[in-house]
């Protein structure tokens, strides 16, 4: 398995990028949408990678699910045509493209500078190591102990200990944004 | 396994290819869709910090939280957004970036 890993990783970062470009590529926003799905499957592959299988899973479920769907639901309502008939003017092109280019000159140079890292080792040995700061008899404890990484326990562990406050915060921050858009969508009635 | 400068140039190149619709596309539904590409851009390097620095053995969750809230207020963020496009199609007809000038002087 270990040998597969960069392969893997250049495999899942050309298909989210390649993705990443259909977006602004293509005229038609339902095939952007699509690319975008592709993008964020492709970047879930990769946080699976580094992981991170709680966030990959989640990246899939409320992106390419929840978000995407709002999105191609909100186009296909809007009903939208007029957008291939349009000429595209070439002072935002040309800026734009400076301005991107700029920034990547400027992220491969300080790149460069940057004192590269590998990744430090997680295997069976490290994660036996590290079971001791739980309780003994916990799932965590035990997961930890057979090597293998409890990554859902361990997130939320930490979301409902160290984090409880900033997660009730979100609470109420989805019930505004519930009734902010109920709001929002009602016809306005003179 | 890749290292960081590697993770480091992929989220770089999402973000700047986001940053490039947001400022060449005029359908502001596209200009939207790299939003969130930028904001994932972010995540995937979160993530990678996340893993390259571990606490005792195991990866360091406070980056994964982060991510945890990002993905959650991007998907507030992305409801309300698209109830102001709705609204705002509503109004103009339109969600053409160039048929917005009410602002400009």
């Amino acid at each position: 398995m270990e040998h597969l890993q960069l392969p893997l990783f250049w495999l899942f970062s050309t298909i989210m990028l390649i993705g990443a470009c259909a977006v602004i590529a293509f005229r038609n926003p339902i095939s952007s949408a699509l690319a975008m799905v592709t993008s964020f499957v492709g970047l879930a592959a990769l946080f699976i990678g580094l992981s991170a299988f709680f966030v990959g899973v989640i990246q899939i479920l409320v992106y390419s699910g929840a978000i995407m769907v709002l999105f191609l639901f909100i186009i296909m309502l809007l009903d939208l045509t007029d957008d291939k008939k349009r000429s595209s003017n070439a002072a935002p092109l040309f800026a734009g493209i400076a301005l991107v280019g700029a920034f990547f000159i400027q992220l491969i140079g300080v790149l460069s500078n940057l004192p590269d890292k590998a990744a430090p080792e997680i295997n069976a040995e490290t994660l036996a190591a590290s079971a001791e700061k739980f309780p003994k008899d916990s799932k965590i404890s035990e997961a930890l102990t057979s090597g293998s990484l409890p990554d859902v326990h361990l997130i939320g562990h930490t979301l409902f200990t160290d984090y409880n406050f900033p997660l009730q915060i979100l609470g109420v921050l989805l019930l505004v944004a519930t009734i902010g858009v109920v709001v929002l969508s009602k016809r306005q009635t003179n | 396994m890749a290292s960081l400068n590697d993770y480091l140039l992929v989220s770089g190149l999402l973000f700047s290819i986001g940053l490039a619709g947001v400022v060449l596309r005029r359908n502001i539904i596209i200009v939207f869709m790299c939003l969130e590409l930028m904001l994932s851009a972010a995540n995937l390097t979160l993530v990678a910090f996340s893993r390259f620095n571990t606490v005792e053995g195991l990866p360091d969750y406070t980056g994964q939280m982060l991510v945890f809230f990002v993905i959650t207020v991007a998907a507030a963020e992305v409801a309300v957004g698209l109830a102001i496009i709705v609204a705002l199609y509503r109004a103009r007809q339109t969600i053409h970036t160039d048929d917005l000038v009410t602002l400009k002087g």
